[in-house]
């Protein structure tokens, strides 16, 4: 069997260039622990407001506020310097009933962080403020009562009776109002997860697919430019090797590769950082399998394109960055259309999908969402495969 | 008469509008061997390419082994080396050759004997289980001929194979080739070393995609009426 040699010289190659295994291999490891513990890390940002002419309860209230830090400017111009000398993220000031927001802005987060905290205050504020008007009222209420008490003893029995009854309901009512405006307390339950889950979480699956497209695309594609400069490949085809022999070698080469890539990265995920894999591991691995295997028709197809190792390098910004932008870690939800379009021919879309469902949904890999983006991932597999067959037609022509 | 290992007739190729074979008349009898001499760019790596099947005629045909090329099947007996070396260096010496053996097609029972015949042949054996990233150039290149030689081919395609080869490897692969055409094999052979186009059964002239001279040495000195090879390919290019 030729197509087995062809793996097997493959795989042998492979093995014996410890780097680049160790690049497949650790690499993925190596981000994916750093991933989590960037996005695992505080992910609260804090903010430093000064406040000009912004009354003392407001400021104890924002003060109160984590990662929140209150410093009092006596004017605008000395707020204003510490703005520019990066002391502070923003200035607070009170005129008349408004309150005006001083924004440096060169944060994002921190911007977004002080508006959303500034609310919460005011908000706070108004409810501070109609509790206050609540008690005035069931004071003002209580002494009426009082005055009731009196006007009864001066009035004869029956009506007193009425009186009386229709007072006390009066009563009652601040009583329960008072007893509503208690804190109601909030408990979570997690369908996927824990509380820690995050943002890394998400990513996931769709990093998991990138690592193995990654490296099965750019390894394979130089193995073929290698073949091809070097001129192997030549004296492969001088023998009467079939074409698709060797495109099936490779296949099969770098299909083992990508299952123990994914096995290393699932065992990693699971067990050295906590994720939660709902569906079937031999899912997982079954989808990263194809994936790799498109990654390597498309790694073969373009190192058709590129006369040396550089210009294969030179495929990752065009190939493999806007993949990662349109595979889903940015919500395409909020995008315009067209650029959502963009995202249907890239193949990490359709993987990262049906790893989103297996992982986090727990799907099998024959419900009809992860069988959607396997069959259009085999589509792209076999017209790759078929074009990359026809395409070695350049070298030899039978 | 002999039997014809290779028959090409008015073989013609283009390339982009660019002539580059212009009616090639070639044969080569069992047991010959043919060298092919001209500067670069008149066509003799395309003629070799055409033998092998991996470029098509536009014009003409070329017959190997009296079967029409390009042919997948034929390739199995037809052994070749390329001008590179096209070796895998991670693998050792002996892995190279057992990895183009299966793609000849060579039995698993007649792999071994195979391989220890080609060592010998190019004087390897010692250095067999090395890998070929620590080969010497001339090791590279004995190996390179011991994969071409794999199967006992009977029809030898050559590309430049003594270059930047030391005099006495060249004398001995030479030496080799003679005793594979006593044998009754054929030899297609390209070379810029003209004291070697001495050494063949017959020489062919390729100059501008067309045979200037196809004889043997002594008559195509005859025919120009000079010394060497060399004169003869110079007054050919001069004439021209």
């Amino acid at each position: 069997m030729r197509t087995l040699a062809i793996a097997r010289r493959v795989i042998k190659e492979l093995f014996r260039d410890k780097r680049t295994l160790a690049l497949m291999f650790l690499a993925p490891v190596l981000i994916m622990f750093l991933m989590k513990i960037i996005f695992g890390a505080n992910s609260s940002t804090s903010v430093t407001i000064d406040a000009v002419h912004v009354p003392s309860a407001v400021r104890t209230e924002l003060e109160d506020v984590k990662h929140v830090q209150v410093v009092k400017k006596s004017s605008m111009r000395a707020a204003r310097k510490s703005l520019k000398n990066q002391h502070a993220d923003a200035i607070v000031r009170k005129s008349g009933s408004k309150y005006i927001l001083t924004h440096a802005n060169t944060d994002a987060s921190k911007t977004a962080a002080v508006k959303q905290v500034m609310q919460g205050v005011l908000t706070k504020q108004g409810v501070e403020t109609m509790k206050q008007t609540l008690k005035l009222q069931g004071t003002v209420i209580a002494k009426q009562q009082t005055a009731i008490g009196q006007l009864t003893k001066l009035l004869p029995a029956p009506a007193a009776k009425q009186f009386a009854a229709a007072s006390a309901g009066n009563a009652a009512a601040p009583a329960t109002t008072h007893k509503q405006a208690a804190a109601p307390t909030i408990t979570n339950h997690y369908v996927y997860g824990d509380k820690n889950t995050n943002f890394f979480d998400k990513m996931l699956p769709i990093l998991m697919g990138f690592f193995v497209f990654f490296f099965v695309f750019l390894i394979s594609g130089m193995a073929l430019l290698k073949e091809r400069t070097s001129g192997t490949l030549d004296r492969l085809l001088a023998t009467p090797v079939r074409r698709s022999d060797i495109v099936f070698g490779y296949t099969i080469a770098y299909g083992l590769l990508a299952i123990i890539q994914t096995l290393i990265i699932v065992v990693v995920t699971i067990y050295a950082l906590g994720i939660q894999i709902v569906g079937s591991l031999a899912a997982v691995i079954f989808v990263n399998f194809v994936l790799a295997l498109v990654a390597l028709a498309f790694g073969i197809l373009l190192s058709t394109f590129a006369s040396s190792e550089f210009q294969m390098m030179q495929f990752i910004p065009i190939v493999l960055v806007p993949q990662i932008f349109f595979s889903g870690i940015v919500p395409l939800d909020s995008m315009a259309a067209w650029v959502r379009d963009i995202a249907y021919i890239l193949p990490l879309k359709y993987s990262g999908d049906a790893q989103e469902q297996i992982i986090m949904y727990g799907r099998s890999l024959f419900s009809n969402e992860v069988l959607v983006d396997l069959g259009v991932l085999m589509l792209f597999l076999v017209v790759l495969t078929v074009a990359n067959i026809e395409g070695l037609r350049r070298y030899r022509k039978v | 008469m002999t039997e014809q290992v290779i028959q090409m007739t008015d073989l013609q190729k283009q390339f982009d509008k660019q002539l580059v074979l212009r009616g090639i008349n070639l044969n080569v009898f069992k047991g010959e061997i043919v060298g092919l001499i001209g500067p670069s760019g008149a066509g003799k790596s395309t003629i070799i390419k055409t033998a092998l099947g991996m470029e098509k005629a536009d014009g003409g045909q070329a017959l190997v082994l009296n079967t029409k090329m390009p042919n997948r099947e034929l390739l199995g007996r037809i052994g070749y080396m390329a001008q590179t070396d096209a070796l895998y260096d991670a693998l050792s010496g002996r892995e190279n050759l057992e990895f183009f053996g299966q793609m000849k097609g060579l039995k698993k029972s007649a792999m071994q004997p195979a391989i220890a015949h080609v060592a010998a042949v190019v004087d390897l054996e010692a250095d067999l289980n090395k890998r070929v990233s620590g080969y010497s150039g001339g090791m590279q290149r004995r190996l390179s001929l011991a994969i071409a030689l794999l199967g006992d081919p009977e029809l030898l395609i050559l590309d430049e194979p003594t270059v930047g080869i030391d005099p006495a490897l060249r004398r001995k692969i030479w030496a080799e080739l003679h005793k594979l055409s006593a044998n009754g094999h054929s030899v297609l052979i390209t070379t810029h070393v003209m004291d070697e186009a001495e050494l063949c059964s017959k020489v062919a002239l390729l100059l501008d995609g067309r045979i200037m001279a196809f004889a043997t040495p002594t008559d195509l000195k005859k025919q120009y009426g000079v010394q060497t090879v060399e004169d003869a390919f110079l007054k050919a290019e001069g004439e021209l």
